[in-house]
């Protein structure tokens, strides 16, 4: 975050500064997008008074899903590389922002900071592997699967983090929101998940505009072409996974507090790294917009679905996994590029290459 | 002049085919340089182990003095040696415009530097009014023109060119030639170009190498290699005078 820095460097320019950099980041957005953009974050703002607590915890694990979506779409839709092993990221990320809490009453936000050189240097070991021995493709996301599965075995005999028994965080009723500790009610967590989903957001098309997002989009395309022009694919791949790895980490210490137990059969499961790509792929792979559309697609439509069937006196619990699938195979069939560029040409903000 | 690209007996074998054998040659700073010979005589074999896609058995191959024989394509491609591909690859689904781009961005970490050098290069090959199309939708001849803005964008001392005129209308090629030799005289661009097209290559070439079964037989000027009775016998066939 190159624009960050800068501008904390020079705190008298910042609103200039980030006027800059908004426009550096947002200035060739169709206007319609723009409003539209503003529209929905401003109604996800005023969300809270609007909905009741159901509603609101459909809406965090809605953001919770934008959020992974967009953090698994760095690395499978600009740089090409098919991760299926998400979730060790997101598992570390909350094992050790918890376990720093519960022993040691670190906050989780400092906790964080521990977790991001933790999660780059996963993300490194696994990006370096497969990238120096060139196991690319299918291989590579076999190997990802791999390294998700060890961690699942490793932290289930891991006595320090209560192995298989699961390692809980202390929880009380609490008078106050307590933002620095991450306690409190849904709303302060859906507050927080909002944000961070809105700074992906924005950190993805700075990302996507700038030098290192044209050099990932080439290496998608044609890697041999892209070296023929003199990129070091091997590089821009690691930058990938590891810009991936750390965002996909803060999920993970989101999900411990807000859920307040973590089980290593349940974190590091591959069906929690399916989940995180599901939403991309069926928003539209590589494109901005399109894991946060997915996001609401799939969890919006799969709650509203569970609901009306218990309304209408049915209990069919597999009936969210069925309509995954349906989902899937819809998008799959119809829409092979997701619902997302079809729709923004369908309301005229498509934009041009993406 | 002194050589900016210097191939000493360079080799390649692909288990039991010598497909480049102990080729040698120079190619002066400015130069246009064309390398001729028939289907399978390692041209882009050759190519290959210039631009660094495959590594040489044996032989030194050297750019700008400095040797570069096994180095990978990218760390090439930044030492000033820019390519096309003999099967185009353009980036598919990227915009004519953001492909030129991506080139661009070698020698500029600002995209909006590197857009309005990519629109430069889009201009002189013709391909500005198609900048907003995406790639895969091109043409081939546009295609062809594409891979060149691209490798252009690099800045290269040198550009490898293979068959960019293959496929090309007589009046595509020859708009090719002029876009080629104006490079060449504008920016002093070196150009070593693998080439069936003998009327682009008589047009272009002020030297020519031929290849046959990954053997050196000839080199000299284009002229005198058209009458050459080996490169006769062995590519151009009976009646060299019609072929040009």
């Amino acid at each position: 975050m190159p624009g960050k820095s800068s501008a904390a460097a020079t705190p008298g320019h910042l609103p200039g500064r980030l006027a800059r950099l908004a426009l550096a980041v947002f200035g060739d957005v169709p206007v319609r997008a723009v409003i539209l953009l503003a529209a929905l974050f401003t109604l996800l703002l005023i969300a809270p008074w609007l909905v009741n607590d159901y509603l609101l915890t459909v809406l965090i694990v809605v953001l919770y899903f934008a959020f992974t979506g967009q953090a698994w779409n760095i690395m499978m839709g600009f740089a090409g590389q098919l991760s299926l092993g998400h979730a060790i990221y997101a598992g570390l990320g909350g094992y050790i922002a918890a376990v720093l809490f519960a022993r040691f009453g670190v906050a989780p936000w400092i906790g964080f900071l521990a977790v991001i050189p933790v999660a780059a240097a996963c993300g490194a070991t696994i990006g370096f592997l497969a990238f120096r021995f060139r196991v690319a493709g299918v291989y590579f996301a076999i190997l990802t699967i791999a390294f998700a599965e060890f961690a699942r075995i490793g932290f289930d005999h891991l006595d320090f983090v209560n192995a298989s028994a699961g390692l809980f965080l202390p929880v009380a009723q609490y008078a106050h929101n307590d933002l620095w500790h991450l306690r409190g009610n849904p709303t302060m967590f859906y507050y927080v998940i909002l944000t961070a989903a809105a700074l992906v957001f924005v950190l993805c098309r700075a990302l996507l505009k700038s030098r290192i997002g044209y050099c990932w989009l080439a290496i998608r395309e044609d890697e041999q072409a892209a070296r023929a022009v003199g990129i070091d694919s091997f590089r821009y791949k690691m930058a990938a996974v590891m810009i991936s790895a750390v965002i996909t980490s803060f999920a993970g210490v989101f999900y411990a507090f807000f859920y307040n137990n973590l089980f290593p059969e349940q974190v590091f499961n591959i069906s929690r790294s399916i989940e995180m790509i599901l939403g991309p792929i069926i928003g539209g792979i590589g494109t901005l917009f399109g894991p946060i559309l997915g996001a609401f697609v799939l969890t919006g439509l799969a709650e509203a679905l569970n609901t009306s069937l218990i309304g209408l006196g049915f209990d069919l619990p597999g009936a969210k996994h069925v309509f995954y699938g349906v989902c899937l195979l819809l998008v799959v069939v119809a829409l092979p590029d997701g619902v997302w560029p079809w729709l923004a040409r369908l309301i005229g903000v498509a934009e041009r290459s993406q | 002049m002194s050589a900016m690209l210097s191939l000493q007996g360079v080799s390649k074998r692909f288990r039991g085919l010598v497909a480049v054998d102990g080729v040698s040659f120079d190619v002066a700073d400015g130069e246009l340089f064309a390398i001729i010979g028939p289907n399978g005589a390692g041209k882009t074999t050759l190519f290959n182990m210039i631009a660094g896609a495959i590594a040489p058995d044996a032989g030194s191959i050297s750019f700008a003095g400095e040797a570069i024989g096994g180095l990978p394509p990218d760390a090439i491609c930044r030492r000033g040696i820019g390519r096309t591909f003999q099967i185009v690859r353009p980036f598919p689904a990227l915009s004519v415009e953001d492909n030129v781009v991506v080139g661009a961005l070698l020698h500029s970490l600002d995209v909006g530097k590197a857009r309005e050098h990519a629109r430069d290069l889009l201009r002189r090959l013709d391909l500005f009014d198609q900048r907003g199309r995406i790639a895969a939708t091109l043409t081939l001849p546009d295609r062809k023109r594409l891979e060149v803005a691209r490798a252009l964008a690099t800045q290269p001392k040198l550009l490898l060119l293979d068959e960019v005129m293959a496929g090309l209308r007589p009046t595509e090629s020859d708009r090719m030639v002029a876009i080629l030799q104006t490079l060449n005289r504008d920016s002093g661009l070196s150009i070593v170009l693998i080439e069936h097209v003998m009327r682009a290559v008589m047009a272009l070439a002020s030297n020519v190498l031929v290849l046959d079964h990954g053997i050196a037989i000839a080199q000299g000027k284009p002229e005198v290699i058209v009458r050459d009775p080996a490169v006769v016998r062995s590519y151009l066939g009976a009646e060299p005078v019609e072929r040009i």
